[in-house]
């Protein structure tokens, strides 16, 4: 388990590269949103969804729902490394004709399920997801990485009420609590106050950890899976931008690229020399 | 050159200090919607509701019913998308005197993607009963918008862009709700055209001339109400129109412009927007070309419908 700890770490690392590289080439997208993302992503892609790139529409795949559509980089980047399509692809986010959307596109992106962009309307998708696998008799999870911005979202709250009442336990919500959301903190901007507690009072099984320790995620989809009876919200204390030391914990770097002299430091601090 | 969004920006500092019933409401976004330049000097003022449109407006509307003129903003397809339903309920009905004043409508946002592109909330807007509809062409109607719609007792809508668009008015231009102006004459056809297109087609109505084919551009600030007189004029005396906008034409201006010359003009017409389709990724300049939103297809268009008449 050790090895496999340090290998998604190696790999969340090579993302976090990508991710910078991406988002320099395109000039445009959101950073600091992908960044505190991507540990949890890598998690999911490299070692806990079932999914086959070869075949993206395998029956047999779990969902994976990016609700807090903005970060679709560190999508992105996961699903090139899987090879859902070639990394070579990622040069093209955001250009006039390509399959990289500014915000993921089940119509044109191998691997992409449903289309987000609009904030908080994800979980309700996810839970839909999980409501159908489950009529299927399917063992098919779903995953939905959120916003702690996003939870303002008034939908979110109806999501989490439904998912309970239907008792979605093949239904993982993940969320990245970075603090930080456009205007700046979320709690100076519209308080949502304890994530957690608002979870368990709807009735959701949470788990709280901190999103940037790779065995405590691997730890916290295991428990969420294990759980039985109630859908489970992963509640991960995440740094915005995280990885690169000048883009961290500023709301600034939210829809910010790194330019020209920006991109050999972000590198640097990434441990890439190339 | 000047985004309409940062004119409104001005223009809702400016009024705040004339009028301290004027608050503002923002959903996380006040640095692109410009409405952070009120808050700075009206933190009071100012209430930033966080990622939650429909809240937003239902807050707008309780403040309006206890004396406050409320503008509140967020993008285009988040206010006039997310929050329809609230908007045409609690402001529309009850004749609220709420503001919406939306930011990055139509397909110039970019690089965000379809997702992000609102090319129907003009035709969503109209459709609600009470609902005043704008979309300036550029800063200085903008300001004039903002101030018609503070003084105006009611909803109004107002679409703004997110790039700097070209100067079509002169300062201080004076806006009148419901009044459309004639920016060139022209006796063969009628550009009818609202938002950063009226810029776009006094160029191409500038091209036509050297072909010998005199355009008439009518500027259409106001959606709704309509300006029925000036576009009847047009069409009886040039008896063609080319409307034009960032928005699909299923709905908004060339949506409204058909209806009314169906029932009081049949008038040969042809509609240059976004043709029932989704927005998508690209550069704003990139996409209006992509779209065919620019001068260019409004000459072939122009041209193709003089050919029509005879
Ligand atoms: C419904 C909706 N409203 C507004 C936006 C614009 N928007 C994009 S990202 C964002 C902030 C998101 O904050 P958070 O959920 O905390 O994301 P993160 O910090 O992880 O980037 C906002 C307001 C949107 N995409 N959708
Ligand atoms: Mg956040």
């Amino acid at each position: 388990m050790k090895e496999k700890i340090a290998e998604l770490e190696e790999k969340a690392r090579r993302l976090r590269v990508a991710i910078v590289k991406t988002l320099h080439k395109s000039q445009s997208g959101h950073t600091g949103g992908s960044l505190s993302a991507i540990d949890m992503v890598s998690a999911l892609y490299f070692h806990k969804m079932r999914h086959n790139p070869q075949e993206p529409a395998w029956d047999g795949r779990d969902r994976f729902v990016l609700s807090k559509g903005h970060a679709a980089p560190a999508l992105y980047v996961a699903l090139a490394e899987c090879g859902y399509f070639p990394s070579e692809d990622l040069m093209m986010l955001r250009r006039l004709g390509s399959h990289l959307q500014g915000h993921p596109d089940s119509k044109v992106t191998p691997g992409v399920d449903v289309c987000t962009g609009s904030l908080g309307q994800g979980l309700s998708m996810a839970n839909g997801m999980a409501l159908g696998l489950k009529l299927d008799g399917k063992p098919n999870r779903v995953y939905a990485v959120l916003g702690d911005g996003e939870l303002q979202e008034g939908q979110i709250w109806e999501a989490a009420m439904a998912a309970a009442h239907y008792k979605s336990d093949n239904l993982c919500a993940l969320i990245d609590a970075n603090r930080l959301q456009i205007d700046g903190e979320v709690a100076k901007v519209m308080n949502v106050a304890s994530i957690a507690d608002k979870f368990r009072s709807f009735g959701w099984n949470v788990i709280e950890i901190d999103g940037h320790d790779m065995a405590q995620i691997v730890r916290a989809l295991d428990e969420a899976e294990a759980h039985k009876g109630a859908p489970s919200a992963i509640v991960a204390a995440t740094v915005k931008g995280k990885g690169v030391s000048f883009f961290e914990n500023k709301a600034a770097y939210h829809g910010v690229t790194p330019n020209d002299q920006e991109l050999p430091e972000a590198l640097k601090c990434l441990g890439c020399f190339d | 050159m000047i985004a309409t969004r940062d004119a409104y920006g001005e223009a809702l500092a400016e009024l705040g200090a004339e009028n301290d019933q004027i608050v503002a409401l923002d959903a996380d976004l006040s640095g692109s919607t410009k409405t952070g330049v009120f808050a700075k000097k009206f933190p009071t003022r100012f209430f930033n509701m966080g990622i939650a449109e429909a809240n937003m407006v239902g807050t707008a509307a309780g403040l309006a019913s206890v004396g406050k003129i409320p503008f509140l903003s967020t993008f285009a397809i988040f206010a006039a998308g997310r929050a329809w339903e609230q908007i045409r309920q609690s402001v529309a009905y009850p004749k609220a005197n709420v503001k919406i004043v939306a930011t990055h409508g139509g397909v110039t946002v970019g690089e965000d993607g379809g997702s992000h592109q609102s090319v129907e909330d003009v035709a969503i807007m109209r459709a609600i009963p009470n609902m005043t509809v704008i979309v300036p062409a550029d800063g200085e109607e903008t300001k004039g918008a903002i101030r018609a719609a503070a003084a105006y007792k009611g909803p109004v809508y107002v679409r703004l862009g997110r790039n700097k668009v070209a100067n079509v008015f002169p300062a201080g231009h004076v806006f009148e709700i419901g009044k459309g102006c004639e920016l060139a004459p022209g006796t063969d056809l009628t550009f009818v055209t609202t938002g950063l297109m009226t810029a776009q087609a006094l160029i191409a109505a500038e091209k036509l001339k050297a072909e010998g084919i005199s355009a008439r551009v009518v500027h259409i600030g106001t959606i709704k109400p309509l300006d029925k007189e000036l576009l009847l004029q047009a069409a009886r005396e040039t008896g063609a129109i080319v409307t034009a906008e960032e928005h699909s034409v299923i709905g908004g201006l060339g949506g409204a412009v058909a209806e009314l010359l169906g029932e009081e003009c049949p008038t040969l017409m042809k509609r240059v927007g976004i043709h029932d389709r989704f927005g998508t990724s690209g550069k704003s300049e990139e996409l209006l070309k992509y779209f065919g939103l620019n001068a260019e297809t409004l000459v072939e268009e122009g041209r193709e419908i003089v050919s029509r008449k005879k």
